[in-house]
């Protein structure tokens, strides 16, 4: 398989698991390097593309955002905001200590 | 009686209407051929108890005379359709039992116009997949078989695997690459993924919001355009849905397409594709010719870049809209040793092999570095897709291609190889990219008697048209193959 | 983005150190509340202190397949306030998504405005304490929403979040590093203060969090090349402000001075000890991914929609300074003072109307604000309305009473005892105008003191003496301006 121009690594690949907040076993980084090149260097035919001044599309729809009016439509609902929480207590959501 | 499962949903509405039967006797009927079919596991969540109090509801409206669009159907629900009330798991573990405290748009136009909701239905994990082998609560099997286990097609397995089974009238399903019309071409049903921002996205668990779009699949194209009446409309709750009134649908199925200017795809033949394929596309091209359409040859030069984009763009999106699945405040949390951890093993944990992969690949082409050489790029060629597209409206009103280069193939075979699982998705995923409606309609069966669809591709907001073409097709091709009943 | 910065600091602002004077770069990212009554994307409430997670739409909790929809309001502000700091509008701008983790951010991303914000470069004047006026040029205003909030003393092992915060809109104004002194530094915060509070599109309070500065601090020899900087974040007060960019800033130079280098990073100011310490660790290295956010669409402007808030726009603080030279006549430091903001402004306008400006000024900066500054409180609660203090001007104006008797009366008003025409009538402290009257006391005087009288001719002088012994005779009621001509003519001066 074509080896993409910016080959991804198994340092990469920790540093986009670190990034993704998600773990992998250090003997599982190579093989996932080996798969994410094989992606990306598919995706690579897209340089065969001619995109000089081509604007990038971001939306489907051509049309502006429309705008909602200045009014309070919600809130008051901490039942259900709370309903799936793993954790609550007095009305917070708790969570793993997040400073040492 | 006759077999209530084996009615259409137009049928079914007409058969209420005149008091042949009522919403709890189909429903029960529907609830039988859904217990027999456990084997298929095209449900994750049933909700008989739900539908029976629904349909019971349903024939008490209509003694009070008040009928909705799809009163007392009994219907499908894929299960990233967030359900007040009701468990929704984007076929996940990381959702857990994430119960809803509200209902999308979606499924709250299907409620108010008298659906009975049957259940969940099972999909790829976070709808990325072509097979519906992602799932975390087990692969769905197609109805068709050819001596073994076959996919229904992804990622809304479930939903086509219940309406080629008889199980539901029709179900919801959503379509971000291809997700409704392969599943579709797959089983045997019609799919329709509607203009993007006809369908609201809001409560729908996104997967890539800027191609994500609802739509049914359903026995008929008739009934898809029931069912997308109901599915269909404005929503100021979602940014991106497009202000404009539901056309009369159901009323364009069946209208001639005497000088519908139809639009021959060059670049939608391929190197290895089945000849059958080819073949099919062919049949239709004349059934089309034979109505009265004016055939055109059209080039759309940049469709071999459409699935690189589109495995750039989803996977981009998808990394941002999965971030909040943290376990921090619903779903799944696995408890590490300090917060990171914490994150990282829930992460870890609840998420399947192939969604963990996209949300790499999604991370990495945003990354300082490279968001410009992929993301910035494919966003570019996304514009000339649609420009692709501008240019062919110029000299034809729809286009007519497959819908996926194979037929429905075995579980397991292509789930190793992400690049020729991506591949399902070659003929569907330029509509996603551009916004435009599609919908696949049954054409034939192949060698291996396996259905095989037919996709017709419109401009934005046309669906009539589409619709009108796509009941002209099926109603040339005559598929009216069932698959046996294996599974009961 | 590269920073230049052309301009050398003053010479008094030069820091010493060992190897020679250092110049501070200073530029500043301001988070600013919009005053918006719905969040920027959802319709929960913003108000401040309620219940935890009481203010929390389901959109605001990240929860699956919410979708943000975006306030008008909120973008109107932005353009109000970007026309406040005489900016470019850009009739395109766009929402993107700042992708990181962290416990109080439900979404996973903040959605912000990256790429192409509301509004672009603009600049303000700002005159620091003691200083000269400094243009201080604006980079950018965005829009973007606000995270929850993480509360980590409630439990000894567990962070308690709450979301009320989560999706407040927030306009975050980055500032060229136009500065280069604390006391600039804080002048131009209390500058943006002011427009906000003016334009009305964020109330300014600081103590609330309303407004806050994120300050860029680094340390160059004067004109040379630009130094590292480190990010001070959140710093909610001005004086935090100014200790935070000294602290720094001596930080820098003995790093430098030691032959060490500064690393590029993210600092708290804590308050208590009044040092700088370090946020992040640098394994935590961010890259935060930004992309267009795909659930909203670009904003597009229309010349109309901002021409609208171009038509509605107040006058400014410093266009209200230079009226109020110009039309009243005051010195530019009163003009300043009393445009500081917008309500001592107004009441300056309404005590200053058909009297003399300067008399209405003094009485302000001096007996007014003095009392106000010594009760803590705000001008909007004056227990002496504009009206009032005008009244009492009147009757100085008309000789009713005099300035020292004026004192007396105003601080009874203060006190709530009425108005000035009731405590002068009440207290019989009009003053004696009747030139019979005042004859007799000055007669009297003089014949009391017969040696003092003959000394004044030499000693003009002593003409204040005498001026003392009537008024007291008098209790102070006796025009003093009567009883100085009077007693010059009696004593032949
Ligand atoms: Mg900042
Ligand atoms: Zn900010």
């Amino acid at each position: 398989m074509a080896e993409p121009k910016n080959g991804v690594s198994a340092d990469d690949v920790r540093k986009i698991a670190r990034l993704s907040r998600l773990h992998v076993e250090d003997e599982q980084c190579g093989s996932i390097a080996e798969d994410l090149n094989g992606i990306l260097a598919w995706i690579e035919q897209l340089d065969e593309v001619d995109c000089e001044d081509v604007v990038p599309m971001t939306s489907a729809v051509a049309m502006d955002a429309p705008m909602r009016q200045d009014t309070v439509t919600s809130g008051n609902i901490r039942d259900r905001i709370l309903a799936n929480a793993p954790k609550t207590e007095d009305g917070f959501f708790v969570v793993p200590r997040s400073v040492e | 009686m006759t077999d209530l499962t084996k009615l259409t949903l137009a049928s079914a509405l007409d058969g209420m209407k005149a008091r042949e039967f009522s919403s709890m006797e189909l429903t029960d009927a529907h609830i039988g051929a859904c217990e027999a079919a456990s084997g298929l596991n095209a449900f994750i969540t049933p909700t008989f108890d739900l539908a029976r109090d629904q349909a019971k509801a349903s024939d008490e409206r209509r003694v009070s005379g008040t009928i909705g669009k799809l009163e007392g159907a009994p219907l499908g629900m894929k299960d990233l359709f967030c359900t007040e009330g009701v468990r929704t798991t984007a076929a996940s573990k990381i959702l857990g039992d994430f119960t809803p405290p509200y209902e999308s748009t979606v499924s709250a136009n299907m409620k108010a116009d008298g659906m009975v909701m049957l259940g969940k239905l099972n999909l790829d994990q976070f709808a990325m997949g072509s097979a519906n082998e992602t799932s975390c609560f087990g692969p769905v099997i197609n109805p068709w078989r050819n001596g073994e286990d076959l996919v229904p097609g992804g990622s809304s397995g479930g939903s086509a695997a219940a309406v080629a089974a008889d199980l539901c009238l029709g179900a919801t399903a959503t379509d971000t690459g291809g997700s409704i019309r392969q599943p579709a071409g797959f089983t045997g049903t019609v799919g329709i993924k509607p203009t993007y921002g006809r369908c609201s996205r809001y409560g729908i668990v996104a997967f890539a919001s800027s191609l994500d779009q609802a739509g049914p699949i359903a026995k008929t194209v008739e009934d898809a355009a029931i069912l997308l009446e109901s599915m269909a409309g404005y929503d100021p709750k979602d940014s991106t849905s497009i202000n404009e009134p539901v056309p009369d649908w159901r009323g364009a199925v069946g209208q001639s397409v005497k000088g519908l200017r139809v639009g021959v795809p060059r670049e939608y033949t391929m190197d290895g594709i089945p000849k059958e394929i080819d073949a099919v596309w062919a049949e239709g091209v004349e059934w089309m010719r034979e109505a009265g359409a004016e055939i055109v040859d059209v080039s759309l030069p940049h469709t071999k870049y459409a699935l690189p984009v589109y495995y750039v763009v989803a996977p981009a999106e998808a990394s941002s809209n999965l971030a909040r699945y943290d376990g921090m405040r619903y779903g799944l949390r696995v408890e590490g040793e300090n917060l990171a951890d914490t994150y990282e093993r829930t992460r870890t944990e609840g998420f399947g092999d192939e969604v963990r992969r996209r949300v790499m690949i999604g991370t990495y082409v945003l990354s300082a570095g490279y968001y410009d050489a992929y993301y910035l790029r494919a966003q570019k060629v996304r514009t000339k897709i649609a420009d692709d597209f501008r240019q062919a409206w110029e000299s034809c009103d729809v286009l007519l291609t497959p819908t996926a280069p194979s037929a429905a193939f075995p579980v397991g075979r292509k789930i190793n190889d992400p690049i020729q699982m991506y591949l399902n998705d070659v003929f569907t995923v330029t509509a996603n990219l551009a916004g435009l409606p599609g919908i696949s309609v049954p054409a034939a069966l192949d060698g291996n008697g396996l259905p095989l669809g037919l996709q017709i591709i419109g401009r934005a907001l046309d669906e009539s048209t589409v619709f009108k073409a796509a009941g002209a097709l099926e109603k040339a091709a005559g598929f009216d193959a069932k698959p046996d009943k294996w599974w009961s | 983005m590269t920073f230049i910065a052309p301009r050398v600091a003053d010479e008094k602002d030069w820091l010493q150190g060992e190897t020679g004077p250092w110049e501070l770069i200073i530029g500043l990212e301001v988070h600013a509340q919009v005053a918006s009554i719905a969040k920027l994307f959802s319709g929960a409430p913003t108000a401040f202190g309620a219940e935890p997670n009481t203010q929390v739409a389901l959109v605001d909790a990240g929860l699956p397949g919410m979708l943000p929809v975006v306030n008008k309001y909120c973008v109107e502000q932005a353009v109000r306030t970007g026309l406040g700091l005489n900016a470019q509008i850009n009739k395109f701008s766009r929402f993107d998504r700042k992708n990181y983790f962290y416990v109080d951010l439900p979404q996973g991303y903040q959605i912000s405005q990256f790429e192409h914000p509301v509004v672009g470069e603009g600049e303000i004047e700002i005159v620091p304490e003691g200083g000269e006026p400094v243009t201080v040029g604006i980079e950018r205003l965005h829009l973007e929403q606000d995270a929850g909030k993480s509360i980590h003393d409630l439990s000894p092992d567990e962070t308690y979040v709450d979301l009320n915060r989560s999706g407040v809109a927030l306009m975050e104004i980055v500032s060229k590093p136009d500065m280069r002194s604390a006391a600039e530094a804080s002048a131009y915060v209390d500058a943006l203060r002011q427009i906000v509070r003016a334009l009305g599109t964020c109330d300014g309070d600081m103590e609330k969090g309303n407004l806050r500065a994120d300050v860029n601090v680094s340390v160059r020899k004067p004109g040379g090349e630009l130094g590292t900087r480190c990010e001070i974040k959140n710093v909610n007060s001005l004086r935090f402000i100014r200790q935070a960019i000294g602290y720094e800033a001596r930080r820098h130079i003995e790093i430098l001075e030691a032959g060490g280098e500064i690393d590029q990073e993210t600092r708290l100011y804590d308050t208590v000890k009044g040092e700088t310490r370090t946020m992040r660790s640098k394994e935590d290295a961010h890259d935060y991914r930004y992309f267009p956010d795909p659930d909203l669409l670009p904003l597009e402007l229309s010349d109309d929609f901002i021409d609208r808030i171009k038509a509605d726009l107040p006058e400014l603080p410093a266009a209200r300074k230079a009226r109020f030279v110009e039309q009243f006549r005051l010195p530019d430091y009163d003009a300043g003072v009393l445009t500081s903001d917008k309500a001592t402004g107004d009441y300056f306008e309404i005590v200053a109307q058909k009297r003399d400006p300067k008399s209405a000024s003094n009485w302000m900066m001096g007996e007014l604000f003095g009392r106000l500054n010594a009760d803590e409180i705000g001008i909007e609660d004056s227990p002496v309305s504009a009206d009032a203090l005008g009244g009492l001007i009147d009757r100085i104006a008309d000789k009713t009473i005099s300035g020292k008797i004026a004192k007396d009366v105003f601080s009874k008003m203060f006190e709530g005892e009425g108005t000035a025409d009731e405590i002068i009538e009440r207290d019989g402290l009009k003053q004696v105008t009747d030139m019979g009257a005042i004859e007799a006391m000055v007669d009297e005087v003089i014949a009391a003191n017969r040696d003092q009288a003959e000394k004044a001719k030499d000693n003009p002088k002593l003409v204040g003496f005498f001026v003392g012994q009537v008024m007291k005779k008098s209790q102070g009621k006796a025009n003093p301006q009567a009883v100085n001509e009077l007693l010059r003519s009696k004593l032949g001066l």
